[in-house]
C-alpha cells in the first residue's frame, strides 16, 4: 500500500500505546508526585501529579520513622535479610540443579518429581506448621526463620538453573574428566563459570521476592527495631495514626527505589528468566 | 559485558527449541553404570534440598494434617477433637464461607482478567516493529513493584474518598463514590490492582508469540484468510500451551493472595474483601487456633489441588501440542 497510509498507522499504534502505557505508569507518578506534596495538600485535586510547591522535607521527616526507629534501620535490616537470603539460596540452588542436571544416581527421577511438586505447593500451607517449629526452637523475633529455610534450595531457582545446565554440552564435562577432574572439579570449574547468567536471574529474583516479603516478618518478627522495611512501612501507614500524608508517600517511594535499580540494571536477566520459565511446558 | 549477555540469555531462551539435549546424558548413562561413587556425589550434591524436604516441607505437612483434627494454642499440647474442626468450618462459620465465596469470585474474575488483559496488550506489542523494549520494559514496571506493601498503600489512598481516581471522577463531571467503603466495590479495587500486574503474564505471551513461525501467517494470507482468523486459527491455538502455564500459576496465586486484603482493605467493609489466607491468618495468628488454621490449610489445598486437575483435565480438549514440539 501506499507510504502515507502506513505512516498513519503507526502513529496511530505508537499514540495508542503511548497513552496506554501513560494510564498504566499513572499510579506510580502519582505516588511519587503526591511524596512531594504538603501533605495538607495531597488530597485537594488529588489528581495532579506535579505538586504546586515542591516539598522534599518530606523524605527527611518521613526518613525519622517511628518510636525513634530511624528507615536508616529498617533498610539495614532488609538489607541484611535480604542478601544473606539471596546467597543462601542461589548457592544450594545451583549445587542441587547440578546434582540433578549432571549426576545419575539411584531415584532421581523420585526426588525431581518432589521438587517439581514443592514448586507447586503454596507457602501457606506449612505457615502454620513451620510457625509452631521454628517457636519451639525459640527463633521467634530472630532472623533465623527468614533467612535459614532459603538455604536449602528454592525450587523455582534449582528448575531454572537446571534448564541452563542442560544447554551445556556434555561434551566439555567429558573433555574435564580425561584431563583428570572429579565431579567436584566439573562443577567449580566448568558448570559454575558457565551458569552465571542463571544464577544471576535467581539472584534478581530472590532479592524482590525477600524484598516484597511481608508475611515472614509479619509473622516472625515482634521487635520494631529489627523490622525490615516492608512491616514498617505498615505500621508508618496505620491509617488511623497517619497525618503526614506527604512523608508516607515518600516512604513507600523511597523503598522501591532498590527495586528499581535492580530492575533497570538488569532487566534483559529478569525478561529472559520469565520468558523462558514460562515456556518450558 | 553487553554482548556477553544477550549471548548468554539467547541460549538460555533457545532451550525450548532444543529441548532434547536430554540425549547424551542417556548415551554417558549407557556406558557407565550408575557407580556407587555416583550414587554418592548425587546425594551429596542434592542433600540441601532433601533436607529442606524432609524439615521444612514433608513433616509441616503431615504435622499440619494431624493439627487439623486438634485444637492448639501454642499453649501446652494439641488436643485431640477428631473432625470437629471441619464440622465447625462446614456447618457453623459463617465468615469461613463468605471468605470462600470472596476468593471464589476474587479468583475467578481478577485471574482471567489479568490474562486476557496480558493477552491484548502482548498482540499489540508484537504488531510493532519500533520501541518494542522501551513500552514492554514501561508496561512489565507495575509487576515488578507490585507485591510490595507500598503499592498496596498507595491504592488504598488511590482509590480513597478524596483519592486521585474520585479526582478524576470529579473532572470528568461524573458522580464520585466511596469505592473502598461500600461492600460492593471494594472488592474490584483489588481485582483491578491484580489486573494491572499483568506484565510477567505479558512476556511469557510475547516469547509465545514470537514462537510461532512468520511462514504459517504467510502461507494462511496467500490462501485469503483475514487477520481475525488467523487469530482464531493460528495464534490462539498456538499459545494455548503457554495459556495452560500462565492459567494454573495465576489460579494458584490468586487464590493465595493475601498483602492486597490485608492492606488495602483489611478485609473490610462489612467483611466484603476477607480473602480466604486473609481469614486463615487471622484465626491462626489473631485468635491462636492452631488447629482450625490448619484445618482450613488443608481445605484450600484440596480446593487448589482440584482446581489444577481439572485445568490439566480439560486442557486435553483445548491444549493445542504442536507434532514438532512433542
Amino acid at each position: 500500500m501506499n507510504t502515507q497510509n502506513k505512516k498513519l498507522k503507526k502513529f496511530i499504534q505508537h499514540t495508542a500505546m503511548i497513552v496506554f502505557t501513560l494510564i498504566m505508569l499513572y499510579p506510580l507518578a502519582w505516588m511519587v508526585g503526591s511524596s512531594l506534596k504538603e501533605s495538607s495538600s495531597v488530597f485537594i485535586d488529588a489528581h495532579k501529579i506535579i505538586p504546586d510547591v515542591f516539598r522534599f522535607e518530606n523524605y527527611i521527616e518521613g526518613w525519622k520513622g517511628f518510636g525513634g526507629i530511624t528507615f536508616s534501620t529498617f533498610f539495614m535490616n532488609s538489607f541484611v535479610i535480604v542478601i544473606i537470603s539471596t546467597i543462601g539460596s542461589v548457592l544450594s540452588s545451583t549445587l542441587i540443579a547440578f546434582g540433578f542436571a549432571r549426576i545419575n544416581f539411584v531415584g532421581k527421577k523420585l526426588w525431581f518429581v518432589c521438587m517439581m511438586l514443592t514448586m507447586m505447593l503454596p507457602y501457606e500451607m506449612v505457615m502454620i506448621p513451620q510457625y509452631i517449629m521454628f517457636n519451639g526452637f525459640g527463633w521467634i523475633d530472630t532472623y533465623l526463620p527468614l533467612i535459614l529455610p532459603t538455604f536449602f534450595g528454592a525450587p523455582f531457582f534449582i528448575f531454572l538453573i537446571m534448564q541452563f545446565i542442560r544447554t551445556i554440552p556434555t561434551e566439555l564435562d567429558q573433555a574435564a574428566k580425561i584431563d583428570g577432574c572429579g565431579t567436584f572439579g566439573i562443577f567449580f570449574r566448568i558448570i559454575c563459570p558457565l551458569v552465571v547468567p542463571a544464577m544471576m536471574t535467581a539472584a534478581i529474583f530472590s532479592f524482590y521476592w525477600r524484598w516484597d516479603d511481608f508475611m515472614g516478618p509479619l509473622l516472625y518478627l515482634t521487635t520494631p527495631a529489627k523490622y525490615p522495611v516492608s512491616l514498617a512501612l505498615k505500621l508508618f501507614s496505620d491509617p488511623n495514626s497517619v497525618t503526614n500524608w506527604g512523608a508516607m508517600f515518600a516512604m513507600s517511594t523511597i523503598s522501591l527505589i532498590p527495586v528499581f535499580i535492580i530492575f533497570f540494571i538488569f532487566q534483559r536477566y529478569i525478561v529472559d528468566g520469565i520468558s523462558t520459565s514460562g515456556l518450558k511446558s | 559485558m553487553i554482548p556477553k549477555k544477550s549471548e548468554q540469555s539467547e541460549s538460555v531462551m533457545d532451550f525450548p527449541k532444543t529441548k532434547m539435549t536430554e540425549k547424551p546424558v542417556k548415551r554417558f548413562k549407557s556406558r557407565k553404570k550408575k557407580s556407587g561413587y555416583e550414587n554418592a556425589t548425587g546425594y551429596l550434591f542434592i542433600s540441601p534440598f532433601l533436607i529442606g524436604l524432609f524439615c521444612l516441607t514433608l513433616y509441616p505437612i503431615v504435622y499440619s494434617f494431624y493439627l487439623s483434627f486438634t485444637q492448639y494454642d501454642l499453649l501446652g499440647s494439641p488436643t485431640w477433637i477428631g473432625l470437629d474442626n471441619y464440622t465447625r468450618m462446614f456447618t457453623n462459620d459463617d465468615m469461613f464461607w463468605t471468605s470462600m465465596k470472596t476468593t471464589f469470585f476474587y479468583a475467578g474474575v481478577a485471574v482471567p482478567f489479568r490474562l486476557i488483559f496480558a493477552l491484548l496488550v502482548a498482540l499489540a506489542l508484537n504488531k510493532i516493529t519500533e520501541m518494542v523494549g522501551l513500552y514492554r520494559t514501561m508496561l512489565y514496571l507495575p509487576s515488578v513493584v507490585g507485591g510490595s506493601i507500598a503499592i498496596s498503600i498507595m491504592w488504598r489512598q488511590l482509590f480513597g474518598n478524596d483519592g486521585a481516581f474520585n479526582s478524576f471522577l470529579a473532572l470528568l463531571g461524573l458522580p464520585t463514590h466511596s469505592w473502598l467503603g461500600d461492600p460492593d466495590t471494594a472488592i474490584w479495587t483489588l481485582i483491578v490492582l491484580y489486573g494491572w500486574q499483568f506484565g510477567s503474564s505479558m512476556l511469557i505471551f510475547l516469547a509465545g508469540l514470537r514462537n510461532i513461525p512468520k511462514t504459517y501467517y504467510e502461507a494462511s494470507a496467500v490462501d485469503g484468510a483475514r487477520p481475525i482468523q488467523q487469530f482464531f486459527k493460528i495464534t490462539l491455538p498456538l499459545l494455548t500451551p503457554v495459556i495452560l502455564f500462565n492459567m494454573v500459576m495465576q489460579v494458584i496465586n490468586g487464590f493465595m493472595a493475601f498483602t492486597p486484603s490485608f492492606i488495602v482493605t483489611n478485609g473490610g467493609p462489612m467483611n466484603s474483601t476477607v480473602l480466604f489466607v486473609l481469614y486463615m491468618y487471622r484465626r491462626a495468628f489473631e485468635f491462636f487456633e492452631m488447629g482450625y488454621g490448619s484445618a482450613m490449610a488443608w481445605v484450600m489445598l484440596v480446593i487448589i489441588a482440584a482446581l489444577t486437575a481439572l485445568i490439566f483435565k480439560s486442557s486435553g480438549k483445548w491444549v493445542h501440542y504442536e507434532g514438532e514440539q512433542k
